[in-house]
C-alpha cells in the first residue's frame, strides 16, 4: 500500500497516494479541470494549460496534470483567476483552429463563456492537408501541439517513435523527422495518433473522404464492439458500419486489453470483409 | 502447461514484473497489442531479453537480444537450467515443496555447460549466464513464446525446456510471473479450449476420461468414441494410406499454409469428397468438390472469442453479409440435418449455455457478464466467480498435491541442417502489417506491401554476386519458387528469412519441411535447407 497524501480541494479535505496528480485528487473531491492535451492512457504533456489550477503559495497556476500532490497542499479549482486563465487558453486556441472540429475544444469553450471572435485578428497558420498514406490524412492547420500523438506514437503504447516536434516557437510542429511522407518514415500505420487527436488534426481517411463529400452521416451509423479477425490477442473494436460498410474502426479507450491501442491490421485492415460487396 | 493448454498469467502481468524474456516471439509485430503491455513493463523497470535468431523489431527493444543459431533452444534452456543450478540460484524452497524429478533433472543438464550450449548456439557463454542470472535472481519473471518454439520437429520438448525453467525458479503461479505461449490466430485458444482437437471435448476435457465422456454422453444422448481423432499430420498421413477420403475444411487454407504445399495437393487430389467453407474462394476452395459460403465471423456473426490470455469475448454481427452467405453454427446445423440428425437452428447463445453446462471452466459465464465485465477469463466455475488472471496459484500453498514434474528433455538438431547443395537455413514468420496466408490481409493497400521478399544476409548476397532486389531462385528438397531478394542484416550469414503472406506470387510453403512433432503434429515452418541461385 503506496503512502497517503492529505490535500484540501476548494475547502474538502482529500486524501490520495502519493505520486498522484492533482487532476486526479481534484477529480476525488469532485472538481474535475477541463482538459485538452491530458489523456487517460497518456503520459502528460503539460501543453494545453486548460486544466490549470491555483495553488496557495504558488506564485503561478499550475496545471493539474503533470503536478503531483503534497501534503497539506492548499488547491482551488474555479477562483476567477483560474477560470480567466481558461478562457484566454479558450479564445487562443480557438482563435488558431476551428473548435467545430475539436469536440473537447468546443466543450471548453461553451464552459468558460469563451469570445471565439475575440483575438479574430490573429492569422491561423494554413497548411495543406497531407494526404500521403491510404489510412489517414494530416491537417496540421488543425493541430495545438498537444503532444498526445507524439506520446501514443512513443513509450506510452506503439513504441515506434516515428514522429516528434520539429522546429520552436510559432514554427514548431509535429513531424516524421526531414519533412518526410509517412510511408518514407519510421511509421507503422497503427493510427493510435488519430485515436487520441482531440482536434480532428489526424483523422482516419476514410471519414475525411466521407465528410469532404457529405456523405458522413452520424444518424446512419451503427457502431457495434466485436472482437478482432487477425492474430489472437483479442482486441475489442468498435465498427461503425454506415450503409452496410465499415466506415471506421476504433476501440473503446477503457478496454483493459488495448486501452482504446489498435495495429494496422485492426484498425485498417478490414477491407476483406466487404471485398465482395456489390 | 501441466495439462491445460493455454498462458498461465494475464497482459497485466507484464506491466508489474522484472524480467520479461521472450523466446522465438517477434511481438512487436506478430502481437504488437502484447507488446504494448511487454513495452509497459519495460517502461516500470523490467529488463526485456529476447532470444531469437533474427533481429526483429522485438529484439531491438530488447536490452539483450541473444541471437542463436536456429533450432538451438533446448541448448540454450538447458545451459541456463544448468547455470540456476549450480551457482545455487534455483528456488529451493519452491522445488521440494511443489516439484518432483529435481534430481533426474539435474543430471540431465549436468552436461550442458553454457560452453557446449554457446558452440550449438552461436552466441558466447558468458551470455548465457548472464540471462541464467537475470531470470532467476528476478523476484517475479515472465517468460513468454510464440511459433519460433512451437514450429519445430521437437516441438513438445521445446516447451517442457521452458516449463522447466518456470519450475526451477519457481516464476510461475504468481502475479508477474508466467509461462505465455502468445497465440497466433484470433480464436486458436477459444478452439481448442471448445474441443477442437482430436482428444478433446468443449473445455479441453481429455476424449479418453469415462467420467468426461459420460458427461456429454448424457447431454447428448449418443455414444461418444473414447480414441481420439487425428492431428491434421495425422489426416495427412491418413489421407497418403488412402484411409481418410472425405474433408470438410473450415476457414483454412492449407494448399497455402502447410508445409511442403505440393504434397498436401497431391493428397487432396486423392480425396473423394472436399468441401471448404469460406469467406473466399482461397487456393484450397478453388480445388473442392462444394464450396459452402461463410460469414467474417467477427463482422457479420455472433458468438465468442477466446485471447491469448484465456479471455472469452463477445463477437457480435455488425453488418450484413453478402448473398448467401451463412453464419459457421448455421452451416453446421444445416450439414447436421442433412445428415439425418434433429438439430433445430440453434441461436450461439443457447449453444454457449449447453457447453457452460458440461464444461466446469465455463459454467460461470454468461452472455451477459461477458458483456458486463469486458469478457472473463477462464476458469470462471460460478456465477459469482471473477474469473482468473493467474493460474496454478496452488503451487504456492503450503502443501502442493499433485506436484509438478520437470521433465528433462535433449537437444536435437534441426531434421535438415545446411549441405553443399542446400548451404542456407530458411526460416519463416510474419510480418507486422500482414496475416498468415494473405486472404484477409492483402486486400487493403499498405504502403509496405511490396510483396514477397527474401532476406539475405548482405555479406551472402556480395558472395553469391547478387545485387539488391535482383530475383532468385530458392530450392529446398520438395520445391522451387522465384522471389526478388533484399539484404538485411535482421538475419545472421547463413539464413534467409521470408514470410507465407503473399502464396499468389511466391509459395514459400512450397519449400518449407513437413517434419513435425509426434505428439502436437506441428510441422517444422522454422527450419529447412535451401540453396538460392541466380536466374538465367
Amino acid at each position: 500500500m503506496s503512502q497517503m497524501v492529505s490535500l484540501t480541494v476548494d475547502g474538502r479535505r482529500v486524501s490520495v497516494p502519493a505520486g498522484t496528480m492533482l487532476r486526479e485528487a481534484c477529480r476525488a473531491a469532485g472538481e474535475t479541470p477541463p482538459a485538452l492535451c491530458w489523456h487517460e492512457h497518456l503520459t502528460p504533456a503539460n501543453a494545453c494549460r486548460a486544466c490549470v489550477v491555483q495553488v496557495h503559495d504558488s506564485r503561478a497556476l499550475v496545471a493539474a496534470c503533470s503536478r503531483p500532490v503534497a501534503e497539506d497542499m492548499v488547491v482551488e479549482t474555479n477562483t476567477p483567476r483560474v477560470l480567466n486563465a481558461r478562457k484566454i487558453i479558450a479564445e487562443l486556441l480557438a482563435s488558431a483552429i476551428d473548435p467545430q472540429r475539436a469536440p473537447d475544444l468546443l466543450e471548453l469553450v461553451q464552459a468558460t463563456g469563451a469570445d471565439v471572435g475575440r483575438f479574430g485578428g490573429a492569422t491561423p497558420r494554413v497548411e495543406p492537408v497531407k494526404d500521403d498514406n491510404p489510412f489517414f490524412v494530416r491537417d496540421y492547420s488543425q493541430c495545438i501541439l498537444c503532444y498526445r500523438c507524439v506520446e501514443a506514437c512513443g513509450v506510452d503504447a506503439q513504441n515506434t517513435f516515428a514522429i516528434s516536434a520539429a522546429g520552436r516557437g510559432v514554427s514548431a510542429r509535429i513531424d516524421a523527422a526531414y519533412d518526410r511522407t509517412l510511408p518514407e518514415s519510421d511509421c507503422v500505420f497503427c493510427g493510435n495518433c488519430v485515436a487520441v487527436c482531440p482536434t480532428g488534426a489526424l483523422i482516419d481517411r476514410q471519414e475525411w473522404q466521407l465528410r469532404s463529400q457529405a456523405v458522413w452521416d452520424p444518424a446512419r451509423i451503427t457502431t457495434t464492439e466485436t472482437v478482432c479477425s487477425f492474430c489472437g490477442v483479442g482486441c475489442t473494436l468498435s465498427l461503425q458500419v454506415m450503409d452496410n460498410r465499415i466506415v471506421k474502426v476504433t476501440s473503446p479507450h477503457d478496454n483493459p486489453v488495448t486501452h482504446g491501442m489498435l495495429c494496422v491490421k485492426g484498425r485498417y485492415g478490414y477491407a476483406y470483409v466487404q471485398a465482395g460487396d456489390p | 502447461m501441466f495439462g491445460t493448454g493455454a498462458s498461465t498469467s494475464s497482459y497485466e502481468d507484464f506491466h508489474h514484473t522484472d524480467v520479461i524474456l521472450l523466446f522465438g516471439s517477434n511481438a512487436a509485430e506478430a502481437h504488437p497489442i502484447i507488446f504494448h503491455h511487454i513495452m509497459r513493463g519495460v517502461r516500470n523497470g523490467a529488463r526485456l531479453i529476447v532470444v531469437d535468431p533474427r533481429r526483429t523489431p522485438t529484439a531491438l527493444s530488447a536490452h539483450s537480444h541473444l541471437a542463436i543459431n536456429i533450432g538451438a533452444d533446448i541448448a540454450v534452456l538447458n545451459a541456463l537450467a544448468h547455470v540456476i543450478i549450480q551457482e545455487g540460484l534455483a528456488n529451493t524452497e519452491f522445488i521440494t515443496r511443489a516439484v518432483q524429478g529435481f534430481d533426474r533433472f539435474r543430471d540431465a543438464v549436468a552436461a550442458w555447460t553454457p560452453e557446449r550450449a554457446a558452440a550449438i548456439a552461436g552466441v558466447s557463454a558468458e551470455l548465457l549466464r548472464d540471462t541464467a542470472r537475470r531470470y532467476a535472481r528476478a523476484d517475479r519473471a515472465m517468460l513468454g513464446w510464440t511459433l519460433g518454439i512451437t514450429e519445430h520437429h521437437n516441438a513438445v520438448d521445446n516447451v517442457f525446456a521452458l516449463i522447466n525453467l518456470a519450475l526451477l525458479t519457481g516464476h510461475v503461479g504468481r502475479p508477474g510471473t508466467g509461462l505465455n505461449p502468445l497465440r497466433g490466430q484470433n480464436n486458436v485458444q477459444g478452439g481448442g479450449d471448445m474441443g477442437a482437437l482430436p482428444n478433446r471435448l468443449a473445455g479441453f476435457q481429455d476424449v479418453r476420461d469415462p467420467e468426461v465422456r459420460a458427461r456429454f454422453e448424457r447431454a447428448w444422448g449418443v455414444p461418444l468414441s473414447p480414441q481420439p481423432g487425428w492431428n491434421q499430420t495425422g489426416m495427412f498421413a491418413a489421407m497418403g494410406r488412402g484411409e481418410l477420403q472425405g474433408l470438410l475444411v473450415i476457414g483454412e487454407n492449407p494448399l497455402a499454409s502447410e508445409a511442403n504445399g505440393n504434397h498436401v495437393r497431391q493428397l487432396f487430389g486423392r480425396l473423394d469428397a472436399l468441401v471448404v467453407q469460406d469467406i473466399f474462394l482461397t487456393a484450397t476452395a478453388e480445388i473442392a468438390d462444394v464450396v459452402l459460403p461463410a460469414r467474417a465471423s467477427f463482422a457479420e456473426s455472433d458468438g465468442t472469442y477466446t485471447s491469448s490470455e484465456r479471455r472469452v469475448q463477445r463477437v457480435r454481427a455488425a453488418r450484413q453479409a453478402p448473398g448467401q452467405a451463412q453464419d459457421d453454427l448455421w452451416i453446421v446445423a444445416a450439414l447436421a440435418r442433412a445428415m439425418g440428425y434433429d438439430w433445430a437452428s440453434p441461436e450461439p447463445e443457447q449453444v454457449f449455455d449447453e457447453m457452460r453446462q458440461l464444461a466446469p471452466n465455463f459454467r460461470g459465464m454468461t452472455y451477459a457478464r461477458i458483456e458486463q465485465e469486458h469478457g472473463l477469463q477462464w476458469p470462471c466455475p460460478t456465477e459469482g466467480h471473477p474469473g482468473t488472471k493467474t493460474l496454478h496459484t496452488r503451487l504456492w500453498e503450503p502443501v502442493v498435491n499433485p506436484k509438478v514434474a520437470l521433465t528433462p528433455v535433449e537437444w536435437e538438431a534441426p531434421a535438415e541442417t545446411p549441405t553443399d547443395a542446400y548451404p542456407f537455413m530458411l526460416t519463416t514468420g510474419r510480418r507486422l502489417a500482414f496475416y498468415n496466408t494473405g486472404v484477409q490481409s492483402n486486400l487493403y493497400p499498405h504502403p509496405h506491401n511490396t510483396g514477397e521478399r527474401i532476406e539475405i544476409h548482405p555479406a551472402d548476397a556480395t558472395r553469391l554476386g547478387l545485387a539488391d532486389g535482383e530475383r532468385v531462385a530458392v530450392t529446398s528438397r520438395r520445391g522451387r519458387v522465384e522471389v526478388p531478394v533484399r539484404f538485411s542484416d535482421t538475419v545472421a550469414p547463413g539464413t534467409v528469412f521470408m514470410t507465407f503472406h503473399f502464396p499468389d506470387q511466391v509459395g514459400t510453403n512450397l519449400l518449407s519441411i513437413d517434419a513435425f512433432d509426434p505428439e502436437a503434429g506441428t510441422a517444422e515452418f522454422k527450419a529447412s535447407a535451401v540453396r538460392i541461385e541466380r536466374i538465367g
